[in-house]
């Protein structure tokens, strides 16, 4: 493998990105979100201003877990499909790279646009209330954005998995918007479902490890089981045991959640 | 490196060599058992119908596809084996109907596949003055017109100086004068020893053009050789057309009446006669012994078109 050509490719989708403003625009949606929810997410309760990071974060999960989902994958279902559409793709592929350094080049370089904006516009926040917060705080700040980093990153390997099994972009935008639907909308109502109509005989055991199967969940849990004020307001995350919540254990699942299908990308690609 | 230095009597010898090579798309056979020699230094035509497996042809002689069955070596290597970066750094491919990228502009294009392809950046603006570009290099590709995008795909195949390149349809797009520099810009690289194989559905174009054609259908080599050679191999009728007054048609006529000729038509002040290749020469020394009275006389000999309907159908 030659890193070099990984990084030609990479740094091509990466600049690209900033070039049309594709960072500056999903920085600036991140900063925008994240200031209001700081200031004006306590509001129902009556009152305005900053109050705790960690009713912030908790806030800011909720928004996170529908938003950087749909961002990863609208950034990354045309990646391959893409190139093949136009006709580049045989061109690129006739360079001396493998389609394996292609892929990887596609990927990190697309991560590397998205964890910079995620970054850019959380750590802005985060630079907005630094007088406000004490370390821990920080911590738990910088923390959250790492998992949402991470999360981005596997939506985003998911993305390119569609993208290389996709006959054209119109099937691959489809089948980006339904993995959105089922992996944040469908796929713990359906769990929820089977525990209720079950009357909790089926799947109770087997429910934390059934979470790890989803991305989102992981990442909601490994935000919530940081804050102890927070934790309590969760029901699913009442019944997870604490020792599936280490981190390290969920960085893990959520690295697999990263390699697993673009592994399986880079299988179909050379086929 | 591209190596472009080539000895003289290296000139003529096979450069790609296509050995009992097929690909098998299931139950499709695209390409059926394909023999094939491109000398060093030639420039050859590939034509065939949508479907006739040309284009599988040419992305497995890039390496792009691997055969089902047989091989493709350049210079000795394989294509697509542990050599293949170096065999790739000798090639300069131009796909059909390539989209480059909207957003870059023709010298960051030129760039990037510089970069890809382990040329120094340095080579790009040669490129693109090569290709007439030179003006538009710092413009965004979204303002380029059809022929300036073709043209600097071409520039894009042309970066490393490789030994062979690979052109897929290169000239859709480019308007009469665009086609004529671009083939005098193909003879010009072919004289520097570069060998250049294309594709063209614009028969005409490219029968007085390349050194040598290959016909393909439904994924076989029908026939290979100069456009003369195919010619011979087709075995097609020659038409004649006589320029002469209405009333020396029956002296026309008379002289040909011994002769094996097909068919004799006469219209307004000419007379058209079809023969067979064989008798071409007796027909022109019996007009000749008309002495004034023939006008004009031209000869048309089988078009590549004529030749490739011959072959396909």
């Amino acid at each position: 493998m030659e890193i070099a050509q990984i990084a030609t490719i990479a740094s091509k989708e990466f600049w690209d990105r900033i070039r049309n403003r594709w960072v500056l625009a999903v920085a600036l949606v991140f900063t925008a979100f994240a200031l209001v929810i700081a200031y004006f997410g306590a509001a129902q309760q009556g009152s305005v201003g900053f109050r705790s990071i960690d009713i912030t974060i908790a806030s800011l999960v909720s928004l996170v877990i529908y938003l950087i989902p749909l961002i990863a994958l609208v950034l990354g279902f045309d990646a391959i499909v893409g190139e093949r559409e136009r006709g580049s793709l045989d061109l690129l592929l006739s360079m001396p790279i493998t389609r394996l350094e292609l892929l990887l080049g596609k990927y990190f370089g697309l991560a590397a646009a998205l964890a910079f904006s995620t970054i850019a516009g959380f750590g802005l926040v985060a630079i907005v209330l630094s007088a406000k917060l004490d370390l821990n705080a920080l911590f738990h700040y910088a923390g959250f954005m790492l998992s949402s980093v991470l999360l981005g990153c596997a939506f985003l390997s998911l993305a390119v998995m569609l993208s290389v099994f996709a006959a054209d972009r119109t099937r691959a935008s489809g089948l980006a918007i339904a993995t959105w639907f089922f992996f944040v909308l469908v796929f713990d109502l359906l769990l929820l479902g089977t525990l209720v109509v079950t009357g909790g005989q089926w799947g109770g055991e087997l429910l934390p490890y059934l979470l790890l199967a989803n991305p989102a969940d992981v990442f909601r849990i490994l935000n919530i089981f940081s804050l102890d004020d927070v934790r309590v307001l969760y029901g699913l995350a009442t019944v997870f045991p604490r020792a599936l919540a280490a981190p390290w254990l969920l960085g893990l699942v959520m690295l697999a959640w990263i390699v697993v299908p673009l592994a399986i990308a880079s299988w179909r690609f050379r086929k | 490196m591209a190596n472009t230095s080539r000895t003289p009597n290296d000139a003529g010898a096979p450069l790609i060599v296509a050995q009992g090579v097929r690909k098998h798309y299931g139950a499709i056979q695209a390409v059926d058992g394909v023999d094939l020699h491109i000398r060093s230094g030639e420039l050859f035509g590939l034509i065939g119908h949508n479907g006739a497996g040309k284009s599988t042809l040419f992305k497995m002689m890039l390496g792009l596809v691997p055969a089902t069955a047989g091989e493709i070596r350049i210079g000795g290597a394989l294509v697509t084996g542990r050599d293949f970066r170096a065999v790739r750094r000798t090639v300069g491919y131009l796909p059909e109907n390539v989209v480059l990228y909207d957003n870059l502009t023709g010298l960051e294009t030129l760039w990037f596949f510089a970069r890809l392809k382990g040329v120094s950046p340095a080579e790009a603006a040669p490129a693109l003055e090569r290709v007439g570009l030179a003006h538009a290099a710092r413009r965004r590709v979204r303002e380029y017109s059809k022929g300036m995008r073709q043209r600097l795909g071409f520039a894009q195949a042309l970066l490393g100086k490789p030994r062979i390149l690979f052109l897929d349809e290169p000239t859709t797009g480019l308007d009469p004068e665009a086609i004529r520099g671009f083939y005098a810009m193909l003879r010009q690289l072919r004289s520097e020893g570069v060998t250049t194989v294309i594709t063209s559905h614009i028969l005409a174009e490219i029968q007085e053009r390349v050194d040598r054609i290959a016909i393909m259908t439904a994924g076989k080599i029908q026939a290979c050789g100069t456009v003369q050679d195919l010619r011979d191999q087709v075995d097609l009728p020659l038409w004649f057309s006589v320029r002469v007054s209405e009333a020396d048609f029956e002296a026309v006529r008379a002289a040909l009446s011994h002769l094996p000729v097909d068919a004799i038509e006469a219209h307004d002040d000419q007379v058209r006669v079809r023969c067979r290749r064989e008798a071409k020469m007796a027909v022109i020394e019996a007009l000749a012994r008309l002495d004034g009275r023939v006008r004009d006389l031209t000869v048309r000999e089988p078009s590549l078109e004529d030749v490739f309907f011959g072959f396909s159908d």
